[in-house]
């Protein structure tokens, strides 16, 4: 399994297009328009890309965006706190539902 | 302090292998790929900007130089050499001669060269690496640069310390930030000032520069904010895979992906603002090429007039065909690349 992810496999994105063409098209006119200087900037939906691959632990998606935050002019500094960002949300995450936890454990209990 | 590619005996010191190295890569010639976009060659404009590289010898080794320069290197420019630069220089509407190095004001001659160059009424630019001004020998020099209204372009490759002395050598980027505030005391990039100063920003890495306009706010903004430092304009540079840069590139593992970013980032508008097209680059030997880079990989011109300055002919240049090479691509992806920053 230590291969499964193949950074090359990246260049190959756009093969998903190939069985749904008009699906694949769209998704990638999307996805270029997304990324796109708009509100934000690029640096900054560079940023937010890099925050959301680690939280979906996307190894392409890191790869990608680390090079992306670079060019786009981000440092170190500032691409390890967009993953913090992204650390502080999915464990703010868990966390946060242990008031669930709370409320089910209070019912249950005398 | 690293030693240059030449004082180590590297293979890559040998440009030819250097030439061979990039032409067998699995990126498409640049020449095919110029084709491809509907260019069929890079031709030379009216002649502009002469490129007068002084000599290797400096006092920094950076990680990144494609001119594989250092205090190791003792190739520079002689007076003799000079006076054909200036010959050439009067008899033609030449507006810009930036001189470059190396450190160029290590030349023993570099402060006649820049009388001479004033009083003939051209613009003069120097590539400066901002430490040789904080060097006791170099004291006065700040001063005469201003006396001579020269305009400075300064390396710094960050406006952070880890990431610039990552790159030029532990403890550049604090002598370099003493450079810049004795540029200021003395009217470099203040306000109303004659003093130009340009700072460059290049990749301290293998990856392309950002939006020229978007690092220079970033530069703007932290070099006032944490040093009180002022400039006039920020130049971003791409790194060529060329000598020094190249070594990194094979050493570190990224060659093939970063040729493949280039080609992949190729830009048909930069190719048509690309700085040899209105460039002439001399050697500190006197012989004449297209560009810096075409000088270190040894590309002379293929103009069919003649190769050495002492007998220039600006005619001759006028609508040849650039010299070509893989490294070509370092200045057409993205924005583009120039001695004068992005080009689009």
């Amino acid at each position: 399994m230590s291969d499964y992810y193949e950074p090359s496999d990246l260049k190959r994105f756009r093969e998903i297009a190939e069985n749904a063409t008009e699906l694949g098209g769209k998704f990638f006119d999307y996805y270029g328009a997304v990324l796109s200087e708009g509100a934000l900037t690029e640096r900054e939906k560079a940023l937010i890309a890099l925050a959301v691959a680690h939280a979906e632990q996307c190894p392409y998606c890191i790869d990608a965006f680390t090079r992306t935050c670079l060019e786009k002019g981000s440092n170190l500094d500032q691409m390890t706190e967009a993953v913090h960002v992204a650390a502080a949300i999915k464990g703010g995450a868990a966390l946060v539902h242990g008031v669930q936890m709370r409320k089910v454990a209070a019912k249950l209990s005398m | 302090m690293t030693k240059s590619l030449s004082y180590r005996h590297h293979p890559l010191s040998v440009v030819a292998d250097q030439r061979a190295l990039l032409a067998h890569g699995d990126v498409p010639r640049f020449e095919d790929r110029l084709q491809q976009a509907g260019i069929e060659a890079l031709t030379r404009k009216t002649l502009r900007i002469m490129q007068i590289n002084v000599g290797k010898l400096c006092n920094q080794t950076c990680r990144h130089c494609h001119v594989d320069a250092g205090p190791d290197r003792r190739e520079i420019m002689s007076w003799e050499t000079m006076t054909s630069c200036l010959a050439a220089l009067e008899r033609s509407e030449i507006e810009i001669v930036d001189i470059t190095g190396g450190a160029p004001e290590m030349n023993p001659h570099f402060r006649e060269l820049v009388e001479h160059v004033r009083a003939l009424g051209r613009h003069v630019i120097d590539r400066c690496n901002l430490t040789i001004l904080t060097l006791p020998a170099y004291a006065d020099m700040v001063a005469f640069l201003a006396r001579h209204e020269v305009e400075i372009v300064a390396s710094l490759p960050y406006y952070l310390g880890e990431r610039t002395d990552a790159q030029r050598g532990t403890g550049v980027f604090d002598r370099s930030i003493d450079a810049l505030r004795m540029l200021n005391a003395a009217g470099y990039g203040q306000p109303d000032s004659r003093l130009q100063l340009s700072l460059v920003y290049n990749p301290t890495g293998a990856f392309l520069p950002p939006a020229q306009e978007a690092v220079e706010a970033d530069y703007r903004r932290e070099l006032a904010r944490r040093f009180g430092i002022i400039f006039n304009r920020l130049y971003c540079i791409t790194n060529l895979p060329i000598n020094r840069f190249l070594e990194y590139l094979i050493e570190s593992g990224n060659y093939d992906d970063y040729m493949q970013r280039l080609h992949d980032a190729f830009n048909p508008a930069a190719a048509h603002g690309v700085m040899c097209r209105d460039t002439i680059s001399i050697g500190w030997d006197g012989a004449l090429y297209d560009c810096d880079f075409n000088q270190m990989l040894d590309l002379r011109c293929n103009h069919g007039g003649p190769q050495h300055i002492r007998d220039f002919n600006a005619e001759a240049l006028d609508g040849a065909a650039i010299a070509l090479g893989q490294h070509c691509y370092g200045c057409t992806a993205g924005a583009g690349s120039s001695c004068g920053g992005a080009v689009t």
